[in-house]
């Protein structure tokens, strides 16, 4: 993660409620704080807009996955019917290209699916055999089922992890603990 | 802000369950050991599910004629059961897309199990095609690749190829968007696991996944598109089944109504079946609690409605028949009522327009046995009418001469046994080795309908960031 043989990837302090997450989360962006993330058991609402998250890419990736899908669909109905093996059916065009519209629809779901779930796995990096967050033994054992961590992320060398620590403190979480990197 | 705006609803799952009592409610099922209950329906489906297989190894050894299908009713008991079945897999996609485009929020206690039943429906359907190629080791040929006939390519102006990219494109999609619903719930199998097999296997599939908001933003993103893209895929599967039929010149198949029929038979078949599943998994896993009785009403007023669209779809094509001017489409359709095959086309009515009416009375909705009941007859009412569609329309053929009758053959009544096998000992490994509930889902809605104890900070700040008025992102708030 850091360049700098640096060993302290971040703080983290835990909470027992959404709620109590999100407040915390707009403290500490209100107090300056950079790089911050949290993590949730399940996706809560308004998070992403506390922690000042950018929007993502995937409706790009998906709607070229879809474009690509239906240009290859149509691509192939159009050549092996007009171009590589021609029938002549009772004197039907051989671009009948109403029939081949099922059939374009079909490859266009597909490409737009596989491109927006593998774009989402490679945006968020996975998969991941190692994340530093699971260090931290509360996490390891809470954090996907029952608690909610914000995590103030170290970024540069020059970061104040005993600053950090005692910001977070004043939140009143639950626990507060270093995420050490290997 | 006026507390009295605070407008609860009636909660989505029941027994005040804190986020810790939801994980360890849907993983401890899977940590256990087996219970006797499941080991007899496991070993019960499994023994079907190896006379199916018999059946089709003796079928593919010896060929087709040991089916009653002949050269008049080509189609019968096998795509019978293949329209059957993907019809099945529909209300699955319904309930975890098209529900979840609508916010039914109440669908997170079964979309997953929905979701695993689309998967192993499809399943069960694929087969039938293919073992009714006579040579099914050649199936691949449907599919366009260079090859060293010629290169001969399929013909993309038949709705069987069109068939085949219906169905291998929308079991991909169902696998991806089932596998991608239950990554957040595979970290917390992992998490929770001791060191072993499951922690290993859940550790690979969980893709190292650790709940961060950012993973959750793209993932939510990912979620919508799926289910965006999952709606009108279902869609298009049905229409492109119905159309098998429906580009054919037999009278009783060439109607424009098939394709909405279809799509509106295949939900409500599908309903009965994920009824069906839901009651036996919530007795049988004690999941009372999560799939509760207002889950089972919302289902029944679900299969009130695509009945009656069902019942509409039997008229509208009677009338028409009899409207048509048309001797053939007229014969057809009063041959369908009261020929020789008249009692199946009576079942068929009776199981699925005059049976689900019960359902508008509150006190059998909430009656479990009775709905349980009601939901078998409206599987076996969707079975047959395919077997209806089908073998009525090709029995009486335009020529009396080639007019025949129809009897399934053991070999049949078994491979359908057999997919029914493969079908509940897919599902029973599913609800012993994953989690059958949504947790994640769930964790998100179990604070609707309860007093927002510590709501108010979140739903004021939801409310100022959307600029709503007070009372709306009160409502919001609790929602979580």
């Amino acid at each position: 993660m850091n360049e700098q043989s640096s060993k302290l990837y971040g703080v983290m302090a835990e909470f027992a409620t959404p709620e109590e997450l999100l407040e915390a989360a707009e403290k500490t962006r209100a107090a300056g704080f950079a790089n911050l993330n949290a993590y949730t058991p399940y996706p809560v609402e308004g998070l992403s807009e506390a922690l000042g998250l950018k929007r993502t890419w995937v409706p790009q990736i998906t709607l070229l996955g879809g474009i690509l899908g239906g240009c290859a669909g149509f691509g192939l109905q159009y050549w092996t019917s007009v171009i590589a093996y021609p029938l002549n059916i009772g004197g039907r065009p051989l671009n009948s290209w109403p029939a081949f519209i099922p059939v374009t629809f079909e490859t266009t779901v597909l490409g737009a699916a596989t491109f927006a779930v593998f774009g989402m796995l490679a945006l968020n990096k996975l998969p991941q055999p190692y994340h530093p967050v699971f260090n931290v033994a509360r996490f390891a054992a809470h954090a996907s089922s029952d608690r909610f961590f914000l995590c103030i992320e170290a970024g540069k060398a020059s970061f104040d992890g005993a600053g950090a620590r005692k910001f977070l403190e004043g939140l009143k979480p639950a626990s507060v603990a270093e995420v050490l990197d290997e | 802000m006026a507390d009295s705006t605070v407008v609860l609803r009636p909660p989505l799952i029941d027994g005040n369950k804190t986020f810790a009592q939801v994980t360890s409610d849907v993983c401890s099922g899977m940590e256990g050991k087996p219970t006797p209950l499941w080991w007899a329906s496991f070993l019960t489906a499994f023994s079907f599910l190896l006379l199916g297989g018999s059946a089709i190894g003796y079928l593919v050894a010896t060929g087709i004629g040991t089916w009653g299908a002949n050269r008049t009713i080509g189609w019968a008991f096998d795509i019978t059961n293949f329209v059957f079945w993907i019809g099945i897999g529909h209300a699955g996609t319904l309930i975890s897309a098209v529900l979840y485009l609508l916010r039914q929020r109440w669908r997170t206690s079964v979309n997953r199990a929905a979701e695993a039943m689309t998967l192993f429906a499809v399943m069960c359907a694929g087969l039938f095609p293919v073992i009714h190629l006579g040579r099914p080791w050649m199936a691949y040929w449907i599919f366009p690749y260079p090859n060293t006939r010629g290169p001969l390519w399929v013909n993309f102006r038949s709705p069987l190829v069109w068939d085949a990219f219906a169905i291998s494109t929308y079991f991909t999609i169902s696998l991806v968007f089932w596998y991608v619903g239950l990554i957040p719930d595979l970290a917390t199998v992992r998490d929770r696991a001791k060191e072993g097999l499951r922690k290993k296997l859940s550790g690979i599939f969980s893709l190292g996944w650790n709940g961060s908001t950012r993973t959750w933003s793209r993932y939510e993103v990912v979620y919508l598109l799926l289910a965006g893209l999952a709606t009108p895929l279902v869609l298009s599967v049905h229409t492109i089944v119905s159309w098998d039929f429906a580009t054919s010149v037999i009278p009783g198949w060439h109607t424009t109504i098939f394709p909405p029929y279809f799509v509106a038979g295949a939900i409500f078949s599908g309903l009965a079946m994920v009824l069906t599943l839901m009651l036996v998994a919530r007795k049988t896993m004690r999941l009372e609690q999560y799939i509760t009785i207002r889950h089972v009403e919302v289902m029944c007023k679900l299969i009130i409605a695509t009945s009656g669209m069902v019942g509409l779809a039997y008229a509208t094509e009677f009338v028409t028949a009899l409207y048509s001017g048309n001797p053939y489409e007229q014969f057809a359709f009063l041959n369908r009522a009261f020929g020789p095959w008249g009692w199946s086309y009576g079942i068929m009515v009776s199981c699925n327009v005059i049976i689900p009416q019960l359902l508008w009375s509150k006190r059998i909705r909430t009656n479990i046995a009775i709905v349980f009941v009601i939901s078998i007859f409206v599987n076996i009412g969707m079975w047959f009418e395919r077997f209806v569609i089908i073998v009525t329309s090709l029995h009486r053929d335009y020529l009396p001469s080639s007019w025949a009758d129809y009897r399934p053959t053991p070999i049949e009544i078994a491979i359908l046994a057999g997919t029914f096998g493969l079908f509940f000992s897919c599902f029973l490994l599913f609800c012993r080795f994953l989690p059958v509930i949504a947790m994640a889902e769930v964790k998100g809605v179990l604070n609707e309908g309860r007093e927002p104890a510590h709501g108010h900070g979140h739903a004021e700040a939801a409310g100022k960031r959307a600029g709503l008025p007070e009372r709306v992102s009160a409502m919001e708030g609790v929602r979580g």
